[in-house]
């Protein structure tokens, strides 16, 4: 545990640490405040060709469909944030030499790599719990509660008593999904000493597999279900009218064993290396 | 000298692909020695002491501190150890006073206030202990080292170049500092410096490598006192004396002259008999001057004088 102190410590005393915070921060304050004054606009167009033969009751525009908008545009960017941190995790000591320092203390390289592994998680933690505090948080407040209109394969309203544990669910898969990106640039932080090649490396891994999974050829198809990227957006399915919690466990279950690799692959480059900066 | 080894190292060996950094080395360090660990550039003394703290794993060899073995009872040695591995680096977004304390805590040390800014003072930072090390010069960099190495108050002190960067005050301050460690708080002092003089001045002890090997090992007066001296000795009328020298045995000994200087190269016990007879001879002796040193003894070493 005095590790982990150590380690937050050390971790929110740099400036880049910040940087995914203060992004999402203003990020989310642009969307509100473009939406608050183009958003009924956007949910006219989504209910266009429907409001003739329903009734419509209640305000659509309201704090959980703001939220849900941000959390669909901000998602697909918080690995490019998570990656800032956690490709400096073990670099970070290798560019400074205090490996050195850190490495000759009466703490085993198991409890150093532990530490590091549970500092970026509270990092995602963190950031994930910032984004549901200013994007659904201050957006009830601003924009007030109400149903929640929902446009996916159709359009969705969930009644207001049934859209805080869909939210909750879906910042709690987010966890899971920026845990899996932020090991991912742990281990190529261990192989190097700088922390510029484990951000470009992380990004480019992300890059790549979803390129991969996009192009329709049969193969590459068979590949997508092994590939992680292919399981981050699950978060997506607790918006959905009839869940797939099959699908949901499944993409869940390969997203923590991933974790699971990455950490033991990566406490195993950490034990075995040597320290020569 | 205490016969309770505290670094006990046999047949170490670290290669690096195909350059052997450390070949085969035995080292012995005893309770209270103040140790030497001397070789040129590229000798491998950094990486045998990285593998002493654990930072590189050694290709083969046995290492023992305080009796254990550095592997399987870290966390019972490491508590006893302080160290400066080449330069001190620290986490330069941090004062010198957070630094310690999460240095100190990580040894298990005292890391109270009152025990931190004693550290500083100690070290002459106590004034600047709210500055960010970034801020920070080389020596000041060079005396928190020393700090975060003595704050859980280790028994065994590891000091890789302790004085490099400091200003000759600083360096004296250091010196004083390791002998008062060695002598009053019966410290054992691992020392790798490349300033001979240093080492000359506060080791009792000392190895020489070269290429990864021993050279020699033992005291510094043993070492030294097993090889000729350098002497000047100064005297009046240098051509007469030199003739009467040509026609002796001294005249083996003599290796040249400057002005009113002759210079020998003489084992110890012959400088008295060479002044006696240039005396009887009728010359005025002004002075004897030993230029016999570490360094010499070190560059004959090095370069495979002295075998």
């Amino acid at each position: 545990m005095t590790l982990v102190y150590i380690e937050l410590q050390k971790m929110f005393k740099k400036w880049r640490t910040y940087i995914g915070i203060i992004a999402i921060g203003l990020l989310t304050v642009i969307i509100q405040v473009s939406l608050y004054f183009t958003g009924k606009e956007i949910i006219n167009h989504q209910m266009r060709g429907i409001e003739e033969s329903f009734l419509m009751v209640g305000n659509l525009f309201n704090g959980y469909f703001i939220s849900r908008m941000i959390l669909t545009l901000l998602v697909i960017h918080i690995p490019f944030l998570v990656v800032l941190v956690g490709g400096d995790l073990l670099a970070g000591e290798a560019t400074a030499g205090t490996y050195r320092m850190l490495l000759t203390r009466p703490v085993s390289r198991l409890q150093v790599i532990t530490a590091k592994f549970i500092s970026g998680f509270i990092y995602v933690v963190v950031l994930i719990f910032w984004m549901a505090f200013i994007s659904l948080g201050v957006s009830l407040i601003i924009f007030g509660s109400g149903p929640l209109l929902s446009v996916g394969s159709g359009i969705i309203i969930f009644a207001e008593n049934d859209i805080m544990w869909r939210f909750l669910c879906a910042y709690g898969y987010a966890i899971i999904s920026m845990t899996t990106v932020i090991f991912i640039s742990i281990i190529f932080s261990s192989l190097v000493q700088n922390a510029i090649g484990p951000i470009v490396s992380t990004m480019a891994v992300i890059i790549v597999f979803l390129i991969l999974s996009a192009i329709p050829v049969d193969f590459l198809q068979g590949l997508k279900p092994y590939l992680f990227t292919s399981h981050l957006g699950q978060w997506n399915n607790f918006f959905s009218d009839e869940i797939d919690y099959k699908e949901v466990f499944e993409s869940a279950g390969i997203l923590l064993a991933h974790i699971a690799v990455l950490y033991a692959v990566t406490a195993y480059i950490f034990i075995k290396k040597d320290i020569l900066s | 000298m205490n016969s309770e080894q505290v670094i006990e190292v046999r047949g170490l060996t670290k290669k690096f692909g195909s350059l052997t950094a450390v070949n085969n080395l035995d080292l012995n360090v005893y309770r209270g020695d103040v140790f030497g660990f001397l070789g040129p550039n590229g000798a491998g003394k950094s990486t045998t002491i990285r593998m002493l703290l654990s930072l590189i794993k050694p290709t083969s060899g046995e290492m023992k501190i305080f009796g254990k073995s550095i592997e399987k009872d870290r966390k019972e040695i490491f508590p006893k150890i302080g160290a400066i591995v080449e330069k001190p680096d620290f986490y330069l977004y941090l004062s010198a006073y957070k630094n310690l304390e999460i240095l100190g805590k990580l040894s298990g040390a005292d890391v109270s206030k009152k025990k931190i800014m004693s550290m500083l003072e100690m070290v002459g930072l106590d004034k600047r202990y709210k500055s960010k090390v970034k801020t920070f010069s080389h020596g000041m960099k060079q005396r928190l080292g020393l700090a975060q190495a003595l704050i859980h108050d280790p028994e065994l002190i590891i000091l890789d170049e302790p004085t490099t960067g400091l200003d000759p005050q600083g360096m004296k301050e250091i010196r004083d500092l390791i002998i008062y460690l060695s002598r009053e708080k019966g410290k054992t002092i691992f020392l790798s410096s490349h300033i001979l003089h240093e080492v000359e001045l506060i080791s009792t002890r000392m190895i020489i490598i070269n290429k990864g090997t021993t050279q020699v090992e033992g005291t510094v007066e043993e070492l030294l006192a097993s090889d000729k001296v350098k002497v000047t000795f100064e005297v009046d009328r240098v051509e007469e004396a030199l003739g009467i020298i040509n026609e002796t045995s001294w005249q083996k000994e003599f290796k040249s002259t400057s002005k009113n200087e002759i210079n020998f190269e003489l084992a110890k016990e012959e400088i008295p008999a060479l002044n006696k007879f240039l005396i009887e001879k009728g010359f005025s002796v002004s002075a004897i001057v030993p230029v016999r040193s570490l360094e010499d003894y070190f560059l004959k070493i090095t370069e495979g004088g002295l075998k």
